[in-house]
């Protein structure tokens, strides 16, 4: 006979058991899908790299770490640091800042203009900014093309109406991935936003007109702190994908202006160096979890320093 | 009583000229304020009083500056303020859902509006200490503002709109999500913080009971409109209207016809039969039928007698008084509140006959 403890046991038991049943798909999921294939990168980036792509199973080697930072002279065996690398970091992380702000500064008037716009017109101010979604990525980048290109709208309009007689060379240059990124990521900063917009209770801005605040201060120091949230979750969501942007800096860039993803793609294309382009793909992910580490860091910083 | 002489030489805080405040365009537009006219004095305990919906808060947002009038201007001291925004306006608010900001402590809440002045970092530490301990939160300016009670967020409230030291505090409901006893204790604190700090006090409630007992002066409202301005003794004693009436205490309406009329003394023939005095408001011609009122403790249930007569319909206890409401033989209802003397039942029970004897002054002729 067992005693109610023992019940009480059992059906503990049983309930775990179950527990990890029910969660069983989805942590099969996310070992497959996501856990799975990082793996499959780190140990790629640490073998040899075969003669005409793929790697060599079973040999390692830390070459493809190694030409992430240095190359070796052809002709006099000298280390150098990989300048050109570095320099496709560099460029990566301006342009992702950048757009990063950019989305910012045009996303944060347009999503409050939707949240202060009566309830059931909201949702049409939202159905239009995610229309773009509807279209390929590649259609959306070849029509920012069609804009900026020397024959495009922009050039067109400013040289007929006669305020410049050259047209201005925008396409292959970063200012032209800048604009293509800004424009095909401004709906993930706008939804975002939007979502903790919406939530925002808006006698809290009149209470701040009440208390002498103008209208600048009442943006600092009474909306930014209560969108914060919106704010840094806009911000992760245009960061990581321009860090990793591909087919705008290779369509409006061109061959020369590379960023990381461009980079990337050419290990495991023409560059035949698999390795090389693993040990790229986690660096790329170590860069974004440090600078997502350093700004979530400090936007939780500067919102304690208010409360 | 007041006391006119006094009243008159005080100045005038806050003046509402004529308002009329209309929300939308064209046939759907709603008329919150229908000409509205009003004068608020320095150090008043001003209430604005009246059902939900009849534009009080309108009234706050209009003086508060988050609304402009349709019509009609809003004076400060003297002058228009029409083109000033609420953030110019040494006007503030308390409101009726607290409105903290949630991500500032209860200090930095009651330090906002000090800062945006740009007082010194030691005048706003020293101001905001005093008011914390004003309202008795000296303990807790620390915490986060969702980690305090409803009662200690109305305070924080309270004090966050007195530090800057407005000209005139305006108060929306402040009272009304506070449970009764706390209710209560916040009315007297109230009335303290308004003699203590010398501001003029617009006091916004639907509760009758609650601008009896703060007020100086109360103005009734009703449907966008102000129906009488008095203190709480002659909006009670001399309800100028019926809604008023109504809405103050509770009343007992009869018709009555009037018989003679001199000065401000009416005689009028209940529908009993008998004659009573009764008053008349200054200027008021009545007709020949009129509506009278009389407080129900201005009446007695006697066995005997009495101008009126009825059945007994129900008797109820409320432990300091009894309540007795009558049938009278017109098939009028009447309630009469008699005070319960120690260890004594009223006398009545349900079904006997009652006459009603009506206190001498206590009838009074309506304007209606
Ligand atoms: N912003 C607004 N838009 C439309 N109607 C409004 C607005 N504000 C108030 N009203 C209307 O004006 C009337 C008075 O409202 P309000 O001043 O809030 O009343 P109270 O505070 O006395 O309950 C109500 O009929 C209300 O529906
Ligand atoms: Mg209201």
């Amino acid at each position: 006979m067992s005693s109610a403890a023992e019940i009480a046991r059992q059906t503990q038991q049983r309930e775990i058991r179950n527990r990890w049943l029910l969660s069983a798909p989805a942590l099969l999921i996310i070992f497959f899908a996501a856990i799975g294939p990082l793996f499959v990168v780190l140990a790629y980036s640490f073998m040899v790299k075969g003669d005409y792509g793929d790697v060599k199973f079973g040999q390692y080697s830390l070459d493809g770490w190694f030409s992430v930072f240095f190359q070796r002279d052809i002709f006099d065996d000298t280390l150098t640091l990989a300048d050109a690398h570095l320099s496709i970091f560099w460029r990566s992380l301006k342009l992702s800042f950048f757009t990063t702000l950019l989305t910012l500064l045009l996303g944060f008037p347009t999503a409050y203009f939707i949240a202060t716009r009566p309830r059931n017109t909201r949702e049409i101010w939202v159905f239009l900014v995610t229309i773009p979604f509807w279209t390929n990525l590649l259609i959306r980048t070849f029509a920012m093309q069609q804009v900026i290109r020397n024959e495009g709208v922009v050039n067109s309009v400013l040289m007929w109406t006669g305020i410049i007689d050259q047209p201005l060379q925008i396409m292959f240059t970063d200012t032209a991935i800048l604009l293509g990124m800004v424009y095909v990521y401004l709906p993930l900063m706008i939804l975002p936003l939007y979502a903790s917009m919406e939530k925002l209770d808006f006698r809290l801005i009149e209470a701040g007109y009440d208390l002498y605040a103008g209208r600048l201060q009442v943006l600092w120091r009474v909306i930014i702190p209560l969108v914060k949230p919106g704010v840094i979750a806009g911000s992760i969501l245009v960061f990581i994908p321009s860090l990793g942007a591909y087919v705008i800096p290779r369509v409006l860039g061109g061959g020369k202006n590379l960023m990381l993803g461009n980079l990337i793609e050419l290990q495991f294309g023409a560059g035949r160096n698999w390795p090389l382009g693993a040990a790229l793909s986690i660096t790329l992910m170590v860069i974004v979890m440090v600078a997502l580490l350093f700004y979530v860091r400090n936007a939780a910083r500067s919102g304690a320093q208010h409360g | 009583m007041p006391k006119p002489e006094e009243a008159e030489q005080k100045r005038v805080a806050v003046e509402a000229r004529s308002i009329v405040k209309a929300f939308g365009q064209g046939s759907n537009a709603i008329r919150a304020l229908d000409n509205v006219s009003v004068a608020i004095r320095e150090n008043e305990f001003f209430t604005l009083l009246g059902p939900s919906g009849c534009g009080k808060t309108t009234l706050l947002r209009l003086i508060a500056g988050f609304e402009y009038p349709t019509e009609g201007a809003i004076l400060l001291y003297g002058d228009d303020i029409a083109g000033l925004p609420p953030f110019k306006r040494p006007v503030n608010t308390v409101f009726q859902s607290y409105a903290l900001f949630p991500h500032l402590t209860v200090s930095e809440n009651v330090a906002f509006g000090l800062e945006m002045l740009g007082r010194s970092k030691d005048e706003i530490k020293s101001r905001v200490a005093a008011m914390l301990k004003l309202v008795h939160m000296e303990e807790l300016g620390n915490r986060r503002t969702d980690q305090i009670s409803g009662g200690q967020a109305q305070r924080v409230a309270l004090a966050r709109a007195l530090a800057p030291g407005p000209k005139v505090l305006l108060l929306d409901e402040p009272l009304s999500a506070l449970d009764y006893k706390l209710r209560k204790e916040m009315q007297i604190e109230l009335k303290r913080m308004q003699s203590e700090t010398g501001i003029t006090f617009i006091f916004v409630t639907h509760d009758q009971e609650e601008a009896l007992t703060m007020s100086d002066r109360i103005a009734v409202m009703s449907k966008g409109r102000i129906l009488q301005v008095g203190s709480p003794w002659d909006i009670y004693d001399k309800p100028a209207d019926r809604f008023v009436a109504d809405f103050i205490g509770e009343t007992n309406f009869l018709t009555a016809a009037v018989v003679d009329i001199a000065n401000s003394r009416a005689t009028v023939r209940l529908s009993s039969g008998k004659e009573i005095p009764a008053t008349v408001a200054e200027g008021m011609q009545p007709k020949h039928e009129a509506t009278i009122v009389v407080r129900p403790e201005h009446a007695r249930a006697v066995k005997k007698g009495g101008q009126l007569s009825g059945t007994v319909e129900n008797v109820v206890y409320f432990g300091t008084d009894t309540h007795i409401h009558i049938r009278l033989e017109d098939g009028s209802p009447f309630t009469v509140r008699q005070q319960n003397a120690r260890s004594e039942f009223c006398g009545f029970e349900i079904g006997d006959p009652a006459g009603i004897e009506i206190a001498a002054d206590a009838a009074q002729v309506l304007r209606d």
